[in-house]
């Protein structure tokens, strides 16, 4: 009989505990004040966010959270209004958003730079390269392994610009093309597998810590700048957008505060992106 | 890089940092709250499964077998898009948090809960039958009683549920969006860590969720040992 | 003393079973009153089993009725008539668990349900055995226990399949003392047999079935001792039917 009612209130207090810790967790939820960010791996995975975000916290009281996809999948996430905000970095392809009415208005944030990694042996013989059209052409001539993100990100959409740029049809080439359709970070550790060179935007290399037999090969082409926006999601659109703390986000973003976080913000003492709300072209 | 991992996952263990308590803390909040769903749900089908014949039984049964190996990111992508503000249940709000990770788990979980059930309960009541009917317990009245008298394969069918559930990351990533302190559970932690690149780290997260499912099975097996020499 | 409320006697007329084109049961006639021993004897395959499982309501009749004197077996909601199994079937928990849970499933609260089950295990010496796992038993032992979960609900009317064709001589008197105990209670007892001796030793009538039917009944003397027709005889003298 004893173990009977030991067994038995063993299991009503997991149950009761078990249920008290779903409701909790789901209530919490709902009271928060938060708004959902769509963005890219490599803001997120650099670090940025961690760094940024609870400076903003601290200051409005408002969470946010960050989803990280690639710039295609964050745009259509925001046209299926899952998100309220968007931070991504592929200027075409945004204002396109802009255009479709998902989004209200494009406003430039940060830029860093898009570097080539590859291979410490070098095979294409790029290395220490400032043209990134003469390095991708010697790359296909070679046949040198290339591995593209594949995703339809940012970065995706760059690398496909450059090609294009330096005349060269990489799907028609061969078996060196090799499109992963993964993260920045998943397709460098295939890279680093493979032997592979691949197309990259800096603060993700900084922070990327599986790097053993590869390095910087092309850096400081102006066709290599990498310029991030944000965007509100167009609340006609979708009414329950959080239109007001989202844009709180975004004026803090572009304003004073956030601009200087972005700039404090170092890896390795190395400052990864920099702050260009004020530049009306970007 | 395994001393490093070991390094890593000692560490946070013990520093017990507050993100890797709260990524524990989710992965079995979530995992749990959907095991605990399916069972309740999916063993009084899973026994009446077994009980009644009617048409198109085989068929139902062939479909619940077939779903025990649904693929967790087909499971995380019909979610999804029945979560999304654009789809069916937007209105719910539910996309990105971990109600939808419980949902999305509960969906794997179920099959294999009521499959198992029902394999269990099957042979349970053909033994029982005459016995229950004689005392005037049929149909759903047996439920409980064949339920109760499982009670050991049945855990064992739990346990199965919670390990396909923790060890999967494609529908909690999906769903979830593995957003940092809010839907980061240690599977979706370890895809991030590995993206980044820190190897050592990612291992060393795999090796807490290794140490956590195992430590689980002990406690089941142990209380099932126990509970075994107390009933037969 | 609640003479009215008495679910007894039963009687089935014409009983019949057919399965797969194939008359199993044919036209059986019975009648069982109150406190009455009434054994099933037969080769196997003549039907005993499935009129048992006709009487007690497990399998419905092709044809032909069973009546009880009331509503179906059943005294304010109670099943008075209960059944115990050639191969006892004891659920996966300890003796006295398996009593309660009869007692449970019969509609009495867990209290009521705990003291009855203690009682009957005692009554029949059962109580040593109470916490053990049912199934780690002895087969005289199961039996036993199965006979004694039956009692516990009180049955005026027990139906047992064969109940120690399966036991040593030592366990079958154990059973054939609980029976003579139920018996003197008052309690009906309608047993398939094959073993004639038991027939004799505790049955007041007897009901010889060969391929579906009944080919004799009376006291059990006049059937053991003067069988009058042809399978009787044959059957007594210990000749194979088929």
């Amino acid at each position: 009989m004893k173990h009977l009612l030991a067994r038995r209130a063993a299991v009503a207090v997991f149950a009761l505990a078990t249920v008290a810790g779903l409701a909790l967790s789901t209530a919490a939820s709902a009271a928060d004040r938060f708004i959902t960010v769509a963005s890219t791996t490599s803001t997120e995975n650099s670090g940025l966010f961690k760094f940024l975000l609870p400076i903003f916290t601290k200051e409005t009281g408002i969470e946010v959270r960050v989803i990280a996809q690639g710039t295609g999948q964050a745009l259509k996430t925001g046209a299926k209004g899952d998100a309220d905000v968007l931070f991504v970095h592929a200027r075409a392809a945004e204002e396109k958003f802009i255009k479709d009415g998902f989004g209200v208005k494009r406003t430039p944030v940060m830029f860093n730079d898009f570097v080539i990694v590859g291979p410490e042996k070098d095979p294409a013989g790029v290395a220490g390269g400032k043209n990134v059209t003469d390095a991708l052409k010697a790359i296909a001539a070679k046949g040198a392994a290339f591995a593209s993100r594949g995703d339809d990100s940012g970065t995706h959409k760059a690398e496909l610009k450059l090609w294009k740029a330096a005349g060269v049809d990489p799907k028609k080439g061969g078996s060196w093309y090799r499109e992963t359709g993964s993260g920045m970070g998943a397709t460098l550790n295939t890279a680093n597998q493979m032997g592979a060179y691949a197309l990259t935007d800096r603060a993700t290399w900084i922070a990327f810590k599986n790097k053993k037999g590869m390095r910087i090969e092309v850096e400081g082409d102006k066709r290599l700048f990498n310029q991030y926006g944000v965007i509100l999601v167009n609340p006609a659109k979708h009414p329950h957008v959080k239109k007001a703390d989202g844009q709180a986000f975004i004026d803090w973003l572009t304003g004073g505060a956030g601009q200087k976080a972005i700039s404090d913000f170092k890896l390795n003492g190395q400052q990864l992106f920099f702050p260009n709300a004020g530049d009306a072209g970007a | 890089m395994a001393d490093g991992a070991f390094a890593s996952a000692l560490s946070m263990i013990l520093t017990l940092d507050a993100e890797f308590v709260g990524i524990v803390g989710l992965s079995l909040r979530v995992t749990l709250a959907a095991v605990l769903i399916a069972a309740v749900i999916g063993m009084p089908l899973g026994a009446l499964l077994a009980m009644y014949r009617f048409p198109g039984r085989g068929i139902l049964i062939v479909v619940v077998n077939a779903l025990m190996g649904l693929p967790p990111v087909v499971a995380g992508l019909i979610v999804y898009l029945t979560l999304s503000r654009s789809g069916p249940l937007g209105a719910l709000g539910m996309l990105f948090t971990p109600t939808a990770m419980i949902v999305a788990q509960t969906i794997l979980v179920l099959p294999i809960v009521i499959a198992l059930t029902r394999q269990v309960v099957d042979e349970l009541w053909s033994e029982y039958r005459d016995h229950l009917t004689s005392l005037g317990q049929t149909g759903i009245a047996a439920v409980p009683t064949l339920l109760f008298d499982a009670r050991y394969p049945l855990g064992i069918a739990l346990l199965a549920g919670f390990g396909r559930a923790s060890a999967e990351v494609g529908a909690v990533m999906i769903v979830g969006g593995n957003i940092a302190h809010h839907t980061r559970m240690m599977t979706t932690a370890i895809a991030l860590e590995t993206s980044k690149g820190d190897l050592a780290l990612a291992l060393g997260l795999g090796i807490v969720l290794l140490c956590l499912t195992f430590s689980i099975n002990v406690v089941v097996y142990g209380a099932s040992r126990v509970g075994r020499q107390m009933a037969g | 003393m609640r003479d009215t409320a008495t679910i007894l006697p039963l009687t089935a007329e014409s009983l019949a079973f057919e399965a797969d084109g194939k008359r199993l049961i044919d036209r059986v006639d019975l009648t069982v009153g109150r406190a009455e021993r009434i054994a099933f004897i037969g080769p196997n395959g003549a039907g005993k089993t499935l009129t048992l499982r006709m009487l007690h309501g497990l399998l419905a009749p092709t044809a032909g009725t069973v009546r009880w004197s009331r509503d179906d077996g059943t005294v304010a909601g109670r099943k008075r008539h209960a059944m115990v199994f050639q191969k006892p079937v004891m659920l996966r928990r300890t003796a006295r668990a398996n009593v309660v849970h009869a007692l449970a499933a019969a509609g009495h609260g867990r209290g009521e349900a705990a003291d009855r089950a203690e009682a009957v295990l005692r009554r029949f010496g059962l109580d040593r055995l109470a916490a053990r796992p049912a199934r780690l038993l002895s087969g005289g032992e199961q039996q036993r226990l199965a006979i004694a979960r039956a009692a516990a609900l009180e049955p005026e009317l027990l139906f047992l399949d064969e109940p120690s064709s399966a036991l040593d001589p030592g366990a079958t008197r154990q059973v054939e003392e609980m029976l003579g105990e139920l018996h003197a209670a008052g309690v009906a007892l309608v047993f398939a047999t094959h073993d004639l001796g038991q027939a004799r030793r505790i049955a007041d009538r007897i009901v010889m079935f060969h391929k579906g039917r009944v080919v004799e009944s009376g006291r059990t003397a006049n059937v053991l001792d003067r069988p009058e027709t042809a399978e009787a005889k044959a059957f007594v003298s210990g000749e194979l039917l088929w």
